[in-house]
């Protein structure tokens, strides 16, 4: 058994952390070995953080020049045996995006939060949800990852840990589509006292880039346990070595990355659902559009009006089953962004029903009552 | 290849460099200086980068092998020995790869003084597409995509790593093979960020376009460019023009 229960790094209770810092701790608590990163608003608080804590706990902080060489390098580590973290926002996610690319042909665990703000390019520091797609699509080739969205300080706390496992357990880069409101929001956090952490699989002498399974997940082994480790981004075979003109093994290695993740959607998504048993209306949301949705289902519950919310904790894979229930049970679907219209695709390909989109991309939350307003007016 | 060192090439690889590729003779070199050190290849991570020279330790060397994106093998190798200071690192790549695209990783692994062995096998040009020109090719060379000669200078590599801070810095070309095996030697005995440059000539994409219609033109070419550090000495900067200086180049932090 490959999962283990260990002591939380803070001794158990209540604190009171803004988003970046939970990072850090999150981070800390699930056992991260390497953190390599570089100044951005509004994470730059996660870098301050574990270049302090990490002298604590003995793990390797790097700043390096720029986001390329950060995640690079954590890559790199990862394959030193560390499990290892970067954390950024757009601009340097869009720099990221070749290295998230290479994790995933070469099935290294690796966790990358992104505390999106408004793009496009510098923008402005403040929030936004612009990147949903780029988390899915962004780098080239197009086979998933997977794409957490905290609503909270607690959640990025927890997610930060939930990250590290599901990185471990799929061997695949995890994405935490954070938000620069929740990098920057103080709010209390508990800490158990024990967390549960997943340690990568190892079996020495096996094959580390193929199974049996055509979806399976092989055992991880490290630089310098005598493997003689062939690692490559490009097109290998179960043992690493390249095959960049044989179509049969470029076809079975690309289906296996998809299928290790699709076909365990089921364990991976997780999603919350509030007054939709005999809602009308819903609101599908993520991030932390679905606070203030809450607060409006919530209002106009009092008034007696049937309106629900789903909301979307993992957005990669997409939650397709759920929303496909959801939408064949509402009339209509509310789906309020921080950007001009991304997940709001996703749920007009698997909803039934009719699909009405809000979007607002002024750097701005959506307040409850703007929600309310939208709802208002579908009634 | 001598018997000796076929023991750490892997079972069942044939090597893919063109007849008369400096990176198959550099190849050896490196093999060579590791079996006289008597280093366990096991102890050993090789970190490349894309292009021609990616090739030489990925997948050929039988250990660990590293082979990263284009440009930022440096930036892979950082992450492996940051985390684990055991494995001993040597990173093997292209000018292209190490330079052009990866320039800013070089400079500033050497600025960090990190431990690692970088070997850059410099073709003068971007070999695996093709042959065109990048940032060593020299000034009025002929590439894919400078058919009038290459307007502008190439850098010169080992002031570039000096300046920025490395602990070992050597140039030497393929051809000056128990030379090269020696400073490769060095590098591997030295503590931070060592780098040295080695001229390999690329006769199927450099030497054809250059109307070096043999390997061994190429290879007479590119010795014609090169003098030694003692006899570069008291050289004017004009007649140092065009010239490639050869030997060692440490900046005494070693």
């Amino acid at each position: 058994m490959v999962w283990k229960k260990m002591k939380s790094m803070l001794p158990a209770g209540s604190y009171y952390f803004s988003g970046a810092e939970a990072i850090a701790e999150g981070a800390i608590a699930a056992g991260c070995g390497y953190y390599a990163g570089y100044p951005i608003t509004p994470t730059t608080e996660t870098l301050e953080r574990i270049s302090v804590r990490f002298r604590d706990v003995g793990s390797v902080f790097m700043q390096m020049e720029d986001e390329i060489a950060s995640i690079c390098s954590c890559i790199g580590a990862s394959w030193a045996g560390a499990k290892a973290m970067t954390v950024t926002s757009g601009p340097g996610f869009s720099l990221m995006q070749e290295g998230i690319g290479y994790a995933v042909m070469t099935e290294t665990p690796l966790v990358v939060v992104n505390a999106q703000r408004a793009g496009p390019s510098t923008g402005q520091i403040s929030v936004s949800s612009g990147d949903i797609m780029q988390a899915r699509w962004g780098s080239h080739g197009g086979i998933p990852t997977i794409a957490l969205s905290p609503w909270s300080v607690q959640e990025l706390y927890d997610q930060s840990i939930n990250a590290f496992n599901l990185a471990e357990k799929y061997r695949v880069p995890v994405l935490i589509m954070a938000e620069a409101a929740t990098a920057h929001l103080r709010e209390r956090v508990n800490i158990p006292e024990e967390v549960e952490l997943f340690d990568r699989e190892k079996k020495p002498g096996a094959a580390p880039f193929g199974t049996e399974e055509d979806d399976g997940v092989p055992p991880m082994p490290s630089f310098g346990e005598g493997e003689k480790l062939l690692v490559t981004g490009s097109t290998h075979d179960a043992y690493g070595v390249r095959k960049t003109a044989d179509p049969a093994i470029q076809g079975k290695l690309t289906a296996r990355l998809y299928n290790k993740i699709m076909n365990r959607k089921e364990e991976i998504i997780e999603y919350e659902g509030y007054y939709l048993e005999d809602a009308d209306i819903a609101v599908v949301c993520y991030g932390f559009t679905a606070r203030s949705a809450l607060f409006a289902v919530e209002r106009l519950r009092e008034e007696g009006i049937r309106v629900g919310m789903l909301r979307l904790n993992t957005l990669w894979p997409f939650a397709d089953a759920i929303v496909r229930d959801v939408g064949s049970e509402v009339k209509k679907i509310l789906v309020p962004e921080m950007n001009m219209g991304q997940i709001v695709g996703e749920v007009m390909k698997y909803a039934a029903g009719e699909v009405i989109p809000y979007n607002q991309m002024n750097g701005q939350v959506i307040y409850p009552n703007t929600i309310i307003e939208q709802l208002r007016r579908l009634l | 290849m001598a018997t000796e060192l076929k023991q750490y090439l892997r079972p069942g690889v044939a090597l893919p460099f063109c007849p008369g590729c400096g990176h198959r003779i550099l190849l050896r070199l490196i093999l060579k200086a590791i079996d006289e050190l008597e280093i366990n290849i096991d102890d050993m991570l090789f970190v490349s980068g894309i292009g021609c020279a990616g090739w030489i330790p990925s997948p050929h060397f039988n250990a660990d092998t590293l082979h990263t994106l284009h440009g930022r093998a440096i930036a892979f190798a950082t992450g492996a020995k940051m985390f684990n200071p055991k494995l001993k690192t040597m990173v093997i790549s292209g000018d292209g790869d190490l330079v052009d695209i990866g320039g800013n990783h070089l400079l500033h692994a050497a600025r960090r003084n990190i431990d690692l062995t970088v070997i850059c096998a410099n073709n003068m040009n971007y070999g695996q597409t093709g042959g065109q020109v990048c940032s060593t090719t020299p000034k009025g060379a002929v590439t894919q995509t400078t058919h009038g000669g290459s307007p502008y200078r190439p850098f010169d590599l080992c002031k570039l790593v000096n300046a920025a801070g490395a602990a070992y810095v050597a140039r030497y070309l393929v051809s000056q093979g128990s030379v090269l095996v020696n400073s490769i030697k060095k590098a591997l005995q030295i503590e931070g960020f060592c780098f040295i440059e080695a001229i390999s000539p690329c006769p199927t994409q450099f030497g054809r376009q250059n109307r070096l219609d043999t390997p061994r033109e190429t290879f007479k070419f590119v010795e014609r460019m090169c003098i030694t550090k003692e006899d570069a000495e008291g050289l004017s900067p004009a007649e140092l023009e065009g010239k490639i200086v050869t030997g060692e180049f440490s900046n005494g932090r070693s």
